[in-house]
Formats: C-alpha cells, sequence, structure tokens
C-alpha cells in the first residue's frame, strides 16, 4: 500500500518542483507591476545591503552564490535576466506558495528593492547561465 | 522576597540572557515577523525554518502572589502556506510553588495565494493547559486576573481541553503591519460555551532600507509598535464587560544570525486585568533545519 501511494506521491512532488522553477509565475505578473521601475536601480549602495539581505534571507536556499540548490532554482539565469524589476519585485511580495516559494511582503518595501537591485547586479555579470 | 523583588529578578535574568545572545557574530538582520507577542500577523514560518522562542511573562497582580511564566514554543514552516508550532508552558508563583501546566499544538494556514490589501490566515489549536496556566497567550471568555489568586495545587486540578479558531488579518502599507485576530475557544471536556477574544497590533521597522555594513543597534534592526488584546466574554455574554484588556508598546530587536529579541510592557485596562505584564521574548531561527535530514545535494 505504501509503495502504491509512493509513486503518485513521488510524480507530484516533482510536477510541483518543475512548475515551481519553469518561471510560469511570470505569466501571472500584472502589466502595470511588471512595468514599476527599481528607485535603487544603478545604487552600488543598494546593491551591497540587497546583498547583505540576500545573504540573510535568500541564500539557505537559493544558495551562497545564487546557484541554486536542488529543486530551488538558480536565481543567476537566463530567466532572471530578462525578467523585469517590476517582475522580480512581485515575485518577492507575493512568492508562489504553492509551490514553495514564501510571500516576502513582511519585509519593507525598499527592502525588496534592494534585493531586486543585487539580483539584476548579479544576472548583468557576464557568467549568467541560459 | 517582596513582589517587585521577585518580577525583578525574572527580568534581570531575561536581561542577562539578552547580552549574551548579543555576543553573535554581526551581520544584516531583516525579519519579516512583526514584534507581537499576542497577535498574529500573516506572516508565516518560511518553509524548513525551525524557530525556537522562549517567551517570559512576569506579573504582580495587586490581590494575588507576583508570578514569572515561561513559555518555549517551537514553530516549523511545512510549506509555504502551512506552520505548525507547539508549546510548552509552566509557571512559577512567589510564596507557592513552580509547575507545569501543559501544551498547545497549532497549525496556521493561508487559504489565498497572492497578496491582497488584507490577507487572511486561518488559525487551529488543540489546547491541553491547567488552570495554573499563567501565559496570557491570549485572553477569551470572562476571565479576571482574581482567578490566579488560588494556590496552584487547586489550579492545577482543573484540566481544561479545548479548540480554539482564530481568523488573522494582516495588512501591509508603507511599511507598517496591521494585524487583527479574532478568537473562538471551546472546551471539549466539558459543557461549556464558546468563548471568544480579540487582539490588534500595528507596527512599523525603525528603518525601511538595509544598510551595507554590519550593525546591531540600527535603526534597520529594530521594529516598535503597540498591542492591544482582551477578552470578548461567551456565547451567552458577549462583550468587553467582566474580562480582562491590556495594550502596550512592543519593541523588537531582530538580531544578526538569526536571532530575535522583544519586550513589552502590557497595561491592565480594567479591574478585572493585572496592572502591568511584563514580556520579553528571546528566539532562534534555524534556517532550513529540514536539510539536516535530506542528503547533501
Amino acid at each position: 500500500m505504501k509503495r502504491f501511494l509512493l509513486a503518485p506521491s513521488l510524480l507530484a512532488s516533482a510536477a510541483l518542483c518543475f512548475a515551481a522553477a519553469n518561471g510560469s509565475w511570470l505569466r501571472k505578473v500584472p502589466a502595470a507591476e511588471s512595468q514599476r521601475v527599481n528607485p535603487f536601480a544603478g545604487q552600488p549602495e543598494a546593491v551591497a545591503a540587497g546583498r547583505s539581505l540576500f545573504l540573510e534571507n535568500c541564500a539557505r536556499c537559493h544558495g551562497a552564490e545564487a546557484q541554486g540548490k536542488g529543486s530551488r532554482p538558480p536565481l543567476r539565469s537566463d530567466r532572471i535576466a530578462h525578467a523585469t524589476d517590476g517582475d522580480l519585485a512581485w515575485m518577492l511580495k507575493n512568492g508562489e506558495v504553492y509551490k514553495g516559494m514564501p510571500r516576502w511582503a513582511g519585509l519593507p518595501e525598499p527592502e525588496r528593492w534592494q534585493i531586486v537591485a543585487y539580483l539584476r547586479s548579479l544576472n548583468n555579470a557576464p557568467e549568467v547561465q541560459p | 522576597m517582596s513582589a517587585r523583588l521577585f518580577v525583578t529578578r525574572w527580568l534581570f535574568a531575561a536581561g542577562a540572557l539578552a547580552l549574551i545572545l548579543l555576543a553573535a557574530p554581526r551581520t544584516v538582520r531583516a525579519q519579516q515577523d512583526p514584534p507581537y507577542f499576542v497577535t498574529y500577523s500573516s506572516v508565516l514560518e518560511e518553509p524548513g525554518n525551525l524557530e525556537i522562542e522562549n517567551q517570559e511573562i512576569a506579573a504582580a497582580p495587586k490581590n494575588a502572589n507576583a508570578f514569572f511564566a515561561p513559555t518555549v514554543e517551537f514553530e516549523y514552516g511545512v510549506t509555504a502556506w502551512w506552520t505548525t508550532e507547539a508549546y510548552l508552558q509552566g509557571q512559577s508563583t512567589q510564596h507557592d510553588s513552580t509547575v507545569f501546566t501543559g501544551f498547545r499544538f497549532e497549525n496556521r494556514f493561508r487559504p489565498l495565494p497572492r497578496d491582497y490589501w488584507i490577507n487572511p490566515v486561518l488559525y487551529v489549536e488543540y489546547e491541553d493547559v491547567n488552570g495554573a496556566d499563567k501565559s496570557f497567550l491570549e485572553i477569551t471568555g470572562n476571565d479576571s486576573i482574581s482567578n490566579l489568586a488560588v494556590p496552584n495545587s487547586r489550579l492545577r486540578k482543573e484540566v481544561e481541553r479545548s479548540v480554539e479558531g482564530k481568523l488573522i488579518l494582516s495588512s501591509n502599507a508603507k511599511g507598517w503591519d496591521f494585524s487583527e485576530n479574532i478568537i473562538g475557544e471551546k472546551d471539549v471536556n466539558e459543557n461549556s460555551p464558546w468563548e471568544f477574544g480579540y487582539a490588534v497590533a500595528a507596527s512599523r521597522p525603525l528603518s525601511l532600507t538595509a544598510g551595507s555594513g554590519p550593525c546591531i543597534f540600527c535603526r534597520q534592526n529594530l521594529a516598535a509598535g503597540a498591542e492591544l488584546f482582551g477578552g470578548l466574554g461567551t456565547r451567552y455574554h458577549f462583550g468587553l464587560q467582566q474580562t480582562q484588556h491590556y495594550a502596550g508598546p512592543t519593541i523588537a530587536l531582530n538580531m544578526p544570525s538569526d536571532l530575535s529579541l522583544k519586550f513589552s510592557p502590557e497595561f491592565g485596562l480594567d479591574d478585572n486585568a493585572a496592572g502591568v505584564l511584563w514580556r520579553f521574548g528571546a528566539s532562534y531561527e534555524i534556517q532550513q533545519f529540514r536539510d539536516w535530514f535530506r542528503r547533501a545535494r
């Protein structure tokens, strides 16, 4: 009986992980949110602060170098590079709670923008993976 | 030993614990949890994280012995929409005894996938506590501080097993958190009516942006707010009368390396309440605790 249940459970988990990592969330971002501009864009201090926030809050799941960990996707990727700052800010605020990504609406909005500034700096680097 | 000295000693011990924790390594710290003791916000534990919190309360009511009541909480993020928590409680009463008062097991669920202007969370709890419980984790029904003027040996004989539900509503705006809880509780081991209570709170970090340098006592690590909570009577005697109400400021220091401290004096607002409840909490979060049980990847 346990084996009977195990296979569908594994399949469902794999499907969820794939869905979480396939970028389908980008299609859910409202246009107005997607077009929002990062007030800290291009500010080195914001990138440094965003890095500190990232290491404290995000690195345990996504890796210290944002390389991803297990089923948790890398944040140095072509997908992130092509997402707008507004897309990333929307994802941080809302999360994908049914796919494992918590919402971070409890963090002040400026701090979320600082994290976005850091993610942008990572994905402007030449070693971004496809 | 006077009641004031009794409370002061326990608060001194809590302060000493805080100083030990301050010796931790220093990096930037940002935490979503608002600095509340009674009120729940819509923030759930991040999936895979385990938070261990020791919450203390001390008071010297006018017509009862001073007491100190610690509660240990284990909060685990099962998923991004489900947090589960277990509590172990005890208390020590001046001129009386130190007793274990019971346990609670709770679950919080987020029913909506997105962030809205007001975010609901559903809360379900089972508790098995005896009458000596002085944790004040919520107030329901027609409760009075004078009920605690009875010796622990008698209070312990009254065991209450109950289920409790809360509707947690929470909003975030311009760095502020506004949270409201509506509480309903029903004894399952005796024939008593539904009891109700409430809690509301608001808070804000002292700075909305993070700095890039390491610090402990900088504004970005501090959050301040206020809480108001109390009972709403029972199904048959609903209202603000014949129950306790408290209000007070609250402050939290979200320290480096997943440590948090919070403190609040809560002032009784009516004759049924204690003069002041002194609360202190220290918590430590183990990030991705579940990875301890997974193979290295």
